[in-house]
C-alpha cells in the first residue's frame, strides 16, 4: 500500500479516489440511517447474512474454477458458468431416476453422493473437452484470443444444452431429507442451506489438500509459477493444465448439485448469471488466489443479500432488492479502486 | 500487461452483466416510436403501392390478395418456449380448436396458422413482431402473450398495417387512450378489473388490511400491482411494502426478509412462473412469513408454476378469468380440448384465444371482397371491422370492443390451490373461492 506513495499520482488516480470516496460515504450514510431506524431486528440481519452465505457458497465453488484457470493460464474462462450448468443437468437426470425408483427417499445421503459424482464427472468432462478442443491450440496466442474464444465456447455450450434438453425449466426433484429447517441459536436455518455449508467446506478442504499436499498439486503450482521452467523440470504441462480444468469442473459440478438442491429449478440458461457472479467473486477476492475466490464468493453473496436493505432502505429508495446486482458491482468497483488486485490478490503489476 | 487484461475483462463482464440484468428496453417513449414510424412506412410504401393499385384496392393501408386455393394466413405471436411456455401454448391450443371448428377453412380458403415465439420478454416480442411484419401475406396476428412483448411488438405490427388481437395481454397501459397503437385489440381483461377483484377478495373476504406487493419490472406486473394497490387503498387497506425483483433472480429470501420486516398479512406477487415459483417456495422459509397469505395472478396460473413452487403452493391464491362464468359452449370446448390434447387446459387464456380467432374470422368475413379470382382484404377495413365488434358471442362472454381496443367481457375469480399434484381448474385444483 505504502509503496504507492513513491509513485507519482496522475489525474486519473484522483478521479478514481473521488468516486471511491463518494460511494463509500453514500454506503456508510445509507447503512447508518437504516441501522438507526431500527426497521430490522437482529434476527433479521442474521437471516440476511445466512441467506447470503448460502448463495455465496455456491458462488465460491464456481469461482474456484475461474481462479485456478486464471492462475495457471492467465486467461479468463468465460465458459465456466456453462460447466456448472452441465453439471446441474447431470445431477438432475440422476436425481430424476433416483426419485422415480424411490431410492432418493430411502437413501438420501447416498443419493446426494451419487448426484455429486454424476455432476462432477459431467462438468469435469465438459471442462477437459473444452480445454483440449478450444483452448489448447491457442496456448501461445495473444492473450485476448483465448478470452474471446471462451465467450464463444460459452455460447456454444449454452445452445448445445438448449438443443439437448429443451428451452423449458425443469423442476429438480425434492429431497425430502433436506426439507424443513433447524433452529440454530436465534435463527432458523434451512436444512438445504446447512447441506450447502457442509459440502462447500468439505470440498474446499479436499481441494486445498490436493493443491498443497499432492504431487499433482505441486505440478499445478509449478506451472502457474512458470510454464517453461516447469516443463524443463519434467512436469507435463498439458496434462497439468488439463487436470486443473478438471478440478475446476469438479467444483462447478458440486455447485450445480447445491444449486439444484436449494433452488430446485434447472434450465439451459442458468449458468450465465451465476458464472458472471462467480467471476466477479474471483476478481473481488483477488483472481489467481484460491482463498480469495472463496472469500470473494462469500462476500459477494452477503453483499447481495444484506446490501439492498442496509445501504438503500434507509435513504428511502423504493424496491431496493431490484438493485442488488448494481450494488454488487458498485462494491466490486470500489474494492478495485482501493485494491486493484482484489482483497487477497498479489500486486499484479509486479508480475507484468 | 496482466493488469490491463484484467481490467478489460472486468469491463467486459460488467457490460455483459448489465445487458443481462437490465430490465430491458423500457416501454420507451411512444413519442419516439411515433417519430420513427413514418420513415419506416415511407420506405415500405413504394413497394406495396403498385401492387395494391393494380388490384384496384382503395384501402389506405393496402390490401392482402389471396388467390384461389391459397390459404388465409393468420399468425400468432405467443410465448411457446421457455419458463412461460404454458401461457402461450395454452393460447395456441385455443386457436387450433377454433380453426378446427371452422372446418379448417374460411370463405372457401384453407386457414393456415403460422407462429413465432415471443419469449415473454420485450426483446422476444420485438423479434417476433419484426419477423411477422416482414411477411405481407399475413392477414392478422393473434398475440402477444405477455404485456411487455406487446409494448414493443404491437407498434411494429401496427406500422406494418397489421391488426392484432391479444388473448392474454392484461396491462392497463396497452389500451390507455394515449398509448394504444392503431390496430391493437384484446379479448383478455384489463388488469384494472383484475386488481380490483383481488383487492376486494383480500380486504372483504379474507378480512386482511395489510398487504405487500412484489413486481418484476415487467409491464404486466407493474400495472397489476399498481391496480391492486390503488383498489386496496381505496377500500381502506394499507400497502406496507412495495418491492421488486429481477427476471432471472433465484434467491428471494433477502427480499422476503425485507417484506417480513414490514409485517404484512398477505403478499401479492402477480409475476411469472419461475420467479413466482421461487417466491412461493422460499416464503415459508423466512421468519415472520410462516402464516402470511400468498397470492399471485393469471401470469402464473398454470401447472408449471405449481411444479416450480412445489408443496409450498398449497393453500395459496391465484386470480384468473372465471371459467365457471363462461357460457355453456365452454364445456364443449373442454371436451374438444380433452379429445385433441388430453388433459385440462394448461393455463388461463385458451378461451380468449379461441374468441380472438373467431373475432378475426368474423371481421375477415365482413370485409373480404371477391375480386376476380382473388379474395381481397383491406387492412384498414379489417381494423375497422375488428373495432366495430359488438355483442359477439364468445366462450368468454359478450365481446364488444371499446374505442381503445378493450373487447373483453371481464369476469375474474380467485382460486385456491388445493392439490399440488394435479391441475384442472374447478375440478381438482385450483378451486374457485371468490366471488362466492
Amino acid at each position: 500500500m505504502f509503496s504507492n506513495l513513491r509513485r507519482k499520482y496522475d489525474f486519473t488516480d484522483y478521479i478514481l479516489w473521488f468516486i471511491g470516496a463518494t460511494l463509500l460515504v453514500a454506503i456508510l450514510y445509507g447503512s447508518y440511517v437504516t441501522l438507526s431506524s431500527g426497521k430490522y431486528t437482529t434476527e433479521q440481519w442474521l437471516n440476511f447474512i445466512v441467506f447470503g452465505l448460502a448463495q455465496g457458497g455456491i458462488y465460491a465453488l464456481i469461482a474456484l474454477g475461474y481462479t485456478m484457470v486464471y492462475g495457471i493460464l492467465g486467461m479468463i474462462n468465460f465458459a465456466h458458468g456453462e460447466f456448472f450448468m452441465f453439471g446441474t443437468f447431470g445431477a438432475f437426470f440422476v436425481a430424476e431416476a433416483l426419485a422415480i425408483s424411490g431410492f432418493l427417499e430411502s437413501n438420501p445421503l447416498l443419493s446426494i453422493i451419487i448426484m455429486l459424482a454424476a455432476a462432477m464427472s459431467v462438468s469435469a468432462m465438459v471442462a477437459m473437452l473444452s480445454e483440449r478442443i478450444a483452448y489448447r491450440p491457442l496456448r501461445r496466442a495473444p492473450r485476448l484470443v483465448p478470452l474471446i474464444t471462451a465467450i464463444g465456447v460459452s455460447y456454444f455450450l449454452q445452445y448445445t444444452a438448449r438443443g439437448f434438453f429443451g428451452s423449458g425449466v425443469e423442476a429438480f426433484p425434492n429431497v425430502p431429507a433436506l426439507a424443513g429447517s433447524i433452529a440454530v441459536g436465534p435463527i432458523t436455518m434451512q436444512r438445504s442451506q446447512i447441506a450447502v455449508f457442509a459440502a462447500t467446506g468439505i470440498l474446499l478442504l479436499l481441494l486445498w489438500l490436493i493443491v498443497s499436499k499432492t504431487k499433482i498439486g505441486r505440478a499445478i503450482r509449478a506451472v502457474a509459477e512458470d510454464k517453461d521452467a516447469a516443463a524443463l523440470m519434467g512436469v507435463d504441462v498439458d496434462r497439468t493444465i488439463s487436470i486443473t480444468f478438471a478440478l475446476g469442473g469438479i467444483m462447478a459440478g458440486a455447485a450445480g448439485v447445491m444449486y439444484g438442491l436449494v433452488f430446485r429449478q434447472v434450465a439451459f440458461y442458468m449458468g450465465f448469471v451465476p458464472g458472471l457472479k462467480a467471476f466477479t467473486a474471483a476478481v473481488l477476492g483477488g483472481i489467481g488466489n484460491l482463498a480469495g475466490a472463496v472469500l470473494g464468493g462469500l462476500i459477494l453473496g452477503v453483499i447481495e443479500s444484506v446490501g439492498p436493505s442496509l445501504f438503500l432502505d434507509g435513504i428511502g429508495i423504493p424496491s431496493p432488492h431490484q438493485l442488488k446486482d448494481g450494488i454488487a458491482f458498485t462494491v466490486l468497483v470500489l474494492i478495485l479502486i482501493f485494491r486493484p488486485s482484489g482483497i487477497l490478490g498479489e500486486r499484479l503489476s509486479k508480475r507484468a | 500487461m496482466r493488469t490491463r487484461t484484467l481490467l478489460l475483462s472486468v469491463l467486459v463482464i460488467i457490460a455483459l452483466a448489465f445487458t443481462a440484468c437490465a430490465p430491458a428496453p423500457q416501454p420507451a417513449a411512444p413519442a419516439e416510436q411515433a417519430t420513427t414510424a413514418p420513415a419506416a412506412e415511407d420506405a415500405a410504401a413504394p413497394a406495396e403501392a403498385p401492387a395494391a393499385d393494380a388490384a384496384g384496392c382503395t384501402d389506405p393501408l393496402g390490401c392482402i390478395e389471396i388467390a384461389a386455393g391459397d390459404p388465409i394466413k393468420i399468425a400468432y405471436a405467443l410465448v411457446t418456449a421457455g419458463p412461460n411456455s404454458a401461457l402461450g401454448e395454452d393460447s395456441v391450443r385455443g386457436i387450433e380448436i377454433a380453426v378446427d371448428d371452422m372446418g379448417g377453412e374460411l370463405l372457401g380458403h384453407p386457414v393456415e396458422i403460422v407462429g413465432e415465439d415471443t419469449g415473454c420478454s420485450p426483446e422476444g416480442g420485438q423479434a417476433a413482431a419484426t419477423k411477422l411484419a416482414s411477411d405481407p401475406s399475413i392477414v392478422a396476428v393473434i398475440g402477444t402473450s405477455c404485456s411487455s412483448e406487446a409494448r414493443v411488438g404491437a407498434p411494429i405490427l401496427s406500422e406494418a398495417g397489421l391488426s392484432l388481437v391479444s388473448p392474454s395481454n392484461t396491462a392497463p397501459d396497452l389500451t390507455d387512450a394515449a398509448k394504444r397503437v392503431p390496430g391493437y385489440f384484446r379479448t383478455a381483461h384489463n388488469d384494472l378489473v383484475q386488481g380490483a377483484v383481488a383487492a376486494d377478495f383480500v380486504y372483504n373476504d379474507l378480512g386482511l388490511t395489510k398487504a405487500a406487493t412484489v413486481h418484476d419490472g415487467s409491464l404486466y406486473a407493474v400495472g397489476l400491482t399498481a391496480a391492486f394497490a390503488d383498489a386496496f387503498k381505496a377500500l381502506g387497506g394499507e400497502i406496507v411494502s412495495e418491492q421488486a425483483v429481477n427476471v432471472g433472480d433465484t434467491d428471494m429470501r433477502p427480499v422476503l426478509t425485507t417484506i417480513a420486516a414490514a409485517g404484512p398479512e398477505m403478499i401479492y406477487y402477480p409475476i411469472f412462473t419461475a420467479e413466482a415459483g421461487f417466491i412461493t417456495a422460499q416464503a415459508k422459509e423466512v421468519q415472520g412469513l410462516e402464516n402470511t397469505k400468498l397470492m399471485a395472478a393469471d401470469g402464473s396460473f398454470s401447472q408449471d408454476f405449481v411444479n416450480a413452487a412445489g408443496e409450498a403452493a398449497l393453500g395459496m391464491y391465484l386470480s384468473s378469468p372465471d371459467f365457471s362464468a363462461f357460457g355453456d359452449a365452454y364445456q364443449g370446448f373442454l371436451t374438444k380440448h380433452e379429445e385433441k390434447y388430453g388433459g385440462a387446459p394448461l393455463s388461463a387464456f385458451h378461451a380468449h384465444a379461441y374468441d380472438a380467432t373467431n373475432m378475426i374470422a368474423a371481421a375477415i368475413t365482413a370485409v373480404a371482397v371477391q375480386d376476380g379470382d382473388n379474395l381481397s382484404i383491406g387492412r384498414q377495413a379489417l381494423r375497422d371491422a375488428l373495432g366495430a365488434t359488438t355483442d359477439f358471442q364468445g366462450l368468454t362472454g359478450n365481446i364488444t370492443c371499446d374505442p381503445n381496443g378493450d373487447c373483453a367481457d371481464p369476469k375474474i375469480a380467485v382460486y385456491e390451490v388445493t392439490d399440488v399434484n394435479s391441475w384442472n381448474p374447478n375440478v381438482t385444483s385450483p378451486i374457485k373461492v371468490f366471488p362466492k
